[in-house]
């Protein structure tokens, strides 16, 4: 008897690209060209001179690339009156950035540390309220704000604007280290309770350190919400420490005679440019903090 | 930290309208082993956690070495605490987890290493003291977790289902490695768990509980020979006891009769005068005896299922009026399912209860 030759087994990858994978492909490419092109636009028009702008040909590539216009938005620009370019806005935005998150951060997580770990009486209700308060729009505050820092003396001023920033970022960063907190096995809490830690001492030794992910996910929020934040800082931040998204207007909104298109457009990058920067240095941080948080353990 | 006794007395706790613990009475000697044992939901965490401070109770008193410490902070009741999830701070080193409650109180600097070294040593814990929890392994985790608890030298320690975590080879390990503990300190520890097993081989004293009532508290032994009630008696004890409806009936001598079976009682140690009545039999498997088919005490039965467990072989028999129960038999055990065999129940090791308060009789 001999061995019968077996056919070979033929199960076969299948084609990798099919017509409908080259559909969504194309679809991709052209939905990341659609939000480029405005990005490729003034990338490249911050480069050309005003001659070369005034041609007309809005997508071709600068013929003789300069960075005059980003020179003359960060040092001579008039924002207003005065014409030191975007260099101040971008100081006071720093200003103004540092404090409020480094506050904003430390006064949510030690809400939402109470609030999760020490059963306080009402802490349901309190936080219901403050999530509720966090969905009316900020217009509406404004004006009582404002009556209410002129009469305690405050007025417009840095501390003003650290503390309005402080106040608004409190319901999202109570939300966001209340939920972590109360994700944590409690058999934690009660360790560090016989172990003698009070309330600051659990929050600063124990609970603090482990929320790092939180606090980067923080971090990211706040500093691109405070450092877009227009209205807040143009209402209580006063007349010397403008927030960089203001100066930005002023320079884009009053200009005399000819538009200086190229610097408007390197004037908004640089504005732009701390969010990027901070986008694009910790996605990984921010999506690995959000799924910290939804995920126990 | 000298060693406590703790007593509680009438001690009421609820949550909302929820009454969980209602006017309970406990006692632990000092350098007593007691076990709360019983299963989810029956209260057994809720004291510990009130011995130790850490809920709030309704009314009644906790006093732990003579002192009222009801109303005390948890770091102020000579208390250490071990918890099921190990509850380890994950950012600390194994030595920082350790020494951190005796840090937080100001104990001098070479107090604490000499406590921590200790502790180590007694838990084999040394070449790990640098190691973060992350880097353990789930019994080295729970032995950090003993460790820290040791280094507060407190007056109770209390253990909360530290085991139910492991896989069952470590948690037969560390379970020799407590009472070894135990013996070796001589300090008060209470200790709660469901699993029946944990509460036999480490208590001095058992207290089972069930809907936050202590049903009986008892040495082990006790416990598991003369349960005061079926709760207790199927609780206890794997494979569980067996149970066979019935009634009592006195004539010449007392007997039990169930269908056309009749199990003598002569030798059983009755608590109240007995009296004609539906009881319930209880048996454990192992109490069990294989008899000659002409005992005029003897059961006949049919051999359902047969289940080798190693050392021993458990076999499930049915009576001709249907009741099942199991029995205890060695290894070699020459049985086939479908055959008729014929078992006695011994009076001294039986259990009878009432059939309707399930109260021992």
């Amino acid at each position: 008897m001999t061995a019968v030759a077996q056919p070979l087994p033929a199960a076969r990858r299948p084609k990798r690209m099919t017509a409908a994978r080259w559909g969504l492909y194309a679809f991709i490419f052209v939905t990341a060209l659609y939000f480029l092109l405005p990005l490729y636009v003034m990338v490249v028009t911050s480069l050309k001179p005003m001659a070369e702008i005034r041609q007309g040909n809005l997508l071709a590539l600068p013929a003789a690339p300069s960075i005059d216009a980003w020179i003359k938005a960060w040092t001579s620009a008039c924002t207003g009156l005065t014409c030191q370019g975007i260099k101040i806005g971008f100081l006071n935005s720093l200003r103004i950035l540092v404090p409020s998150v480094v506050i904003s951060i430390l006064v949510g997580s030690l809400t939402g540390y109470a609030l999760s770990l020490w059963r306080v009486r009402g802490a349901n209700i309190l936080f219901g309220a403050m999530m509720v308060v966090a969905f009316i729009p900020y217009q509406v505050f404004i004006y009582p704000l404002v009556r209410v820092f002129s009469f305690t003396g405050l007025g417009q001023s840095l501390s003003t604007i650290v503390i309005i920033h402080t106040i608004f970022g409190l319901p999202t960063m109570t939300l966001l280290f209340r939920n972590y907190f109360a994700s944590l096995p409690v058999e934690l809490f009660k360790a560090a309770r016989v172990d003698g830690a009070g309330f600051y001492q659990i929050y600063a030794r124990i609970m603090m350190p482990m929320a790092t992910p939180m606090i980067v996910v923080a971090v990211i929020l706040q500093t691109t919400g405070i450092w877009n934040d227009f209205i807040l800082g143009l209402v209580f931040a006063g007349r010397d420490n403008l927030p960089m998204t203001v100066q930005l207007n002023n320079i884009v909104n009053s200009t005399q005679g000819e538009r200086a298109y190229n610097v408007d457009m390197a004037a908004t990058l640089l504005t732009a440019l701390l969010p990027l920067v901070v986008y694009f240095g910790s996605g990984r941080w921010f999506v690995r903090g959000i799924a910290a948080g939804a995920v126990k353990g | 930290m000298q060693k406590s006794n703790v007593d509680i007395r009438s001690l009421q706790i609820g949550f909302g309208g929820l009454k969980v613990l209602e006017n309970l009475n406990l006692h632990v000697e000092t350098s007593e082993f007691l076990v709360l044992l019983g299963p989810s939901g029956c209260g057994k965490s809720t004291l510990l956690n009130a011995i130790a401070g850490l809920i709030e109770v309704r009314g009644g008193e906790i006093q732990i070495g003579g002192r009222d410490v009801t109303w005390a902070e948890p770091k102020d009741r000579g208390i250490a605490m071990v918890f099921q999830s190990y509850a380890l701070y994950p950012r600390m080193s194994v030595r920082r987890n350790m020494s951190f409650g005796l840090t937080v109180a100001g104990t001098p600097r070479d107090e604490i290493e000499r406590r921590v070294g200790e502790a180590a040593q007694m838990l084999r814990l040394t070449s790990l003291l640098d190691r973060r929890p992350s880097e353990l392994s789930g019994g080295q985790r729970q032995r950090v977790a003993i460790g820290r608890a040791l280094v507060r030298h407190a007056g109770v320690y209390l253990f909360d289902e530290p085991l139910s975590n492991l896989d069952a080879q470590l948690r037969a390990e560390l379970r020799v490695e407590i009472k070894r503990l135990h013996a070796r300190l001589g300090a008060t520890m209470i200790y709660v768990t469901h699993d029946q097993i944990e509460a036999l081989t480490l208590a001095d004293r058992i207290a089972v509980m069930q809907g936050g009532v202590i049903q009986q508290l008892d040495t082990p032994k006790k416990i598991y020979r003369e349960p005061v009630n079926r709760f207790v008696a199927s609780f206890v004890g794997s494979p569980a006891m067996n149970f066979i409806p019935g009634r009592l009936a006195r004539g010449s001598e007392i007997a039990f009769i169930a269908g056309v079976n009749r199990v003598s009682l002569n030798g059983y140690a009755f608590r109240s005068q007995p009296t004609d009545a539906p009881a319930v039999l209880g048996i454990r498997p192992e109490h069990i005896e294989l008899t000659a088919a002409n005992d005029p005490s003897s059961v006949s039965a049919r051999i359902e299922m047969v289940e080798p467990m190693g050392a021993d072989t458990l076999i499930w028999c049915r009576l001709a009026d249907g009741t099942a129960f199991s029995f205890r038999h060695d290894a070699d055990a020459q049985v086939r399912v479908g055959d008729t065999l014929t078992v006695c129940f011994p009076a001294d090791a039986l259990s009878l209860f009432d059939e309707t308060s399930g109260q021992r009789l």
